[in-house]
């Protein structure tokens, strides 16, 4: 599938897949959202007061989703914590591009040795399990967002690698690799100009598929205390904050674990909604 | 079949040894040492110390030492627990862990290809839908957002279950932490049966069955469970690994003095040996499981056998 047609796809699935554009749509509204919202709010998703703790959501002080246990507005924190959850489904997305692409059209191109041991290796880092990895690489050294986005960047490109390697293998016996290694361009230009933009219906596919373990990660580690540190908020540590306030102030819990849901639902149905479009079996 | 037994075991090995060697190399890259706190101990102190962690080793020896150490089970001490070793804490906890996993893999298994079967066989009617939704709710929402929402509406809200783990507690205790830990792989379990199992009935044997007028339940029971429920069964490897970090959330909500609490509260205190120890054994059982999974698969699907 080349560029041309991966847009074509997405026009029609426009027409034909309302959940798939009804989940894009939401993803851009919340995006929209959790960058205005902080800006319009008058609350910093830092600043405490202790005279507004616990707060239930009130229009009059513009608490919309009220206040946590140290006065801090929720709206403004749990905005502040999407951000987080779609920074890293973008750096998610771009590490596993990046590394992933690249790295599986180097070894599906040059095959032999070469294909041999780049691939070997990446068995070899799929059989270790990784959360725990991480982990440890948190307790290890000093825990920072950039971490978490290393540690996931880490996983995210494998799987893109392996599929990529194999679209490449079969894309080089095509007629049009062949023509232009006849008129002598470069391997490099072959894989750069030629292969990869074939890739890209496929590649778009699987990065969505894999937004959403991103995502899990990222507020998995947060919620155990290993990620995104106070002050600062992701849904991860929220829904861990509320968790431990829920008897007296539900709406801790509430905000943010709705909010993550919500995302995760949106990247699932994006990501299932592009791979059965482009699933042959289901096109009829 | 046993020249792909020995194969799989013996192609096991190196990736657990390779487990060992980079969380042993991890923990000792760590800037600072385990000691280090704000109160400057004196030298000699500070060298006994190191003496009797065997710190003042150099690097290779101390990994031979350590890798040995952990072949008969122990993990040294914790630097945190002073009194107890790592293998102690660990023997204290891994029952509870062992069971809750257990169970709820079982309920998983059960539930989730129930669902799908039922989803198949009905498909596209309204019953496909519902099954199809909540399989999609189970696979979203993650556990973290399931497991406290379930405590604030069945033991907050309705006070129906303990909220909690209180070690004389009965039954009850054990149903939140199951269905919480279950429900993610449930539906990841339905959506695999129900897509593999429409997938079958479509196949031409299932056809020439049909044709020969068999019922649709002799059908299902005898031709076409056994190919649809095979790639449940490369699904088992994942399904572990999301068991056992799921486990480590659900045992943090509830309370449970399991592996999961214990590796968070070393995580959080920065003990070193506690979290390493444990690494080696979550990765040792991931590893192991799959490798089980792996020889299931071969005795079962005989094509497996030859690549």
């Amino acid at each position: 599938m080349s560029g041309r047609a991966a847009l074509l796809l997405f026009a029609n699935a426009a027409r034909s897949n309302r959940v798939l554009v009804a989940s894009v749509v939401t993803i851009m509204l919340l995006a929209v959202v959790a960058i205005v919202g902080p800006l319009l709010s008058p609350h910093s998703h830092i600043t405490t007061n202790l005279d507004a703790r616990l707060l239930a959501p009130t229009l009059s002080s513009w608490h919309l989703f009220g206040t946590d246990d140290l006065g801090r507005d929720l709206f403004v924190r749990t905005l502040a914590g999407a951000q987080v959850t779609l920074l890293v489904a973008i750096v998610a997305s771009a590490v596993s591009l990046l590394i992933g692409v690249t790295y599986g059209a180097v070894a599906g191109f040059f095959g032999g040795a070469v294909d041999a041991v780049m691939m070997r290796l990446v068995d070899v880092l799929y059989a270790l399990p990784f959360t725990f990895f991480v982990i440890l690489l948190m307790v290890v050294f000093e825990r920072s967002l950039l971490l978490v986005f290393i540690a996931i960047g880490a996983v995210n490109w494998l799987d893109m690698a392996r599929i990529v390697r194999g679209q490449t293998l079969s894309l080089k016996e095509r007629e049009f690799v062949q023509a232009a290694r006849l008129i002598g361009v470069s391997r490099l230009a072959i894989v750069l100009r030629h292969i990869t933009p074939n890739l890209l219906g496929t590649v778009i596919v699987y990065v969505t598929l894999t937004i959403p373990q991103a995502i899990l990660m990222e507020s998995f580690l947060s919620f155990l205390g290993l990620g995104v540190q106070e002050p600062d908020a992701s849904l991860g540590t929220l829904v861990n904050a509320g968790a431990g306030h829920m008897e007296q102030a539900s709406w801790m819990l509430l905000a943010p674990a709705t909010l993550l849901a919500l995302i995760l639902f949106c990247f699932n149905f994006l990501g299932d909604g592009l791979r059965d479009l482009t699933d042959p079996r289901k096109q009829k | 079949m046993l020249r792909y037994a020995l194969m799989r075991v013996v192609g096991a090995i190196p990736t657990l040894f390779l487990v060992v060697l980079v969380a042993f190399i991890m923990v000792r890259a760590a800037p600072g040492g385990p000691f280090d706190t704000d109160r400057v101990l004196p030298a000699e102190v500070a060298a006994n110390i190191e003496r009797a962690y065997h710190l003042d080793e150099p690097l290779p020896q101390q990994f031979r030492r350590y890798l040995t150490g952990v072949l008969r089970g122990d993990f040294g001490p914790s630097f945190r627990y002073s009194d107890y070793s790592v293998a102690e804490l660990i023997r204290g906890a891994l029952p509870v862990s062992v069971k809750l996993g257990v169970l709820a893999m079982a309920l998983a298994l059960c539930a989730g290809i129930s669902a799908g079967l039922v989803a198949a066989l009905r498909r596209n009617t309204l019953t496909d839908r519902v099954v199809s939704a909540i399989a999609m709710t189970g696979v979203s929402v993650p556990v973290i957002v399931i497991a406290p929402l379930l405590v604030l509406f069945f033991a907050v809200q309705l006070g129906w279950l303990p909220a909690g783990w209180s070690s004389s507690g009965g039954g009850s205790r054990w149903i939140m932490p199951i269905i919480a830990l279950a429900l993610p792989q449930i539906g990841f379990i339905a959506r695999i049966t129900r897509s593999s199992m429409i997938e079958v009935l479509e196949s031409e044997f299932i056809r020439t069955a049909r044709a020969q007028g068999l019922a649709t339940a002799t059908i299902v029971r005898y031709h076409a469970m056994k190919p649809a429920l095979l790639p449940l069964l490369s699904y088992l490897g994942p399904a572990i690994a999301g068991i056992v970090t799921g486990a480590i959330v659900v045992e943090q909500i509830f309370g449970i003095p399991g592996l999961g609490r214990l590796f968070v509260q070393g995580a959080q205190n920065r003990d070193f040996t506690l979290v390493l120890g444990l690494v080696i054994l979550y990765a040792t059982v991931i590893i192991l499981l799959n490798l089980v999974v792996d020889l299931l698969y071969g005795v079962l699907d005989p094509r497996v056998r030859r690549t």
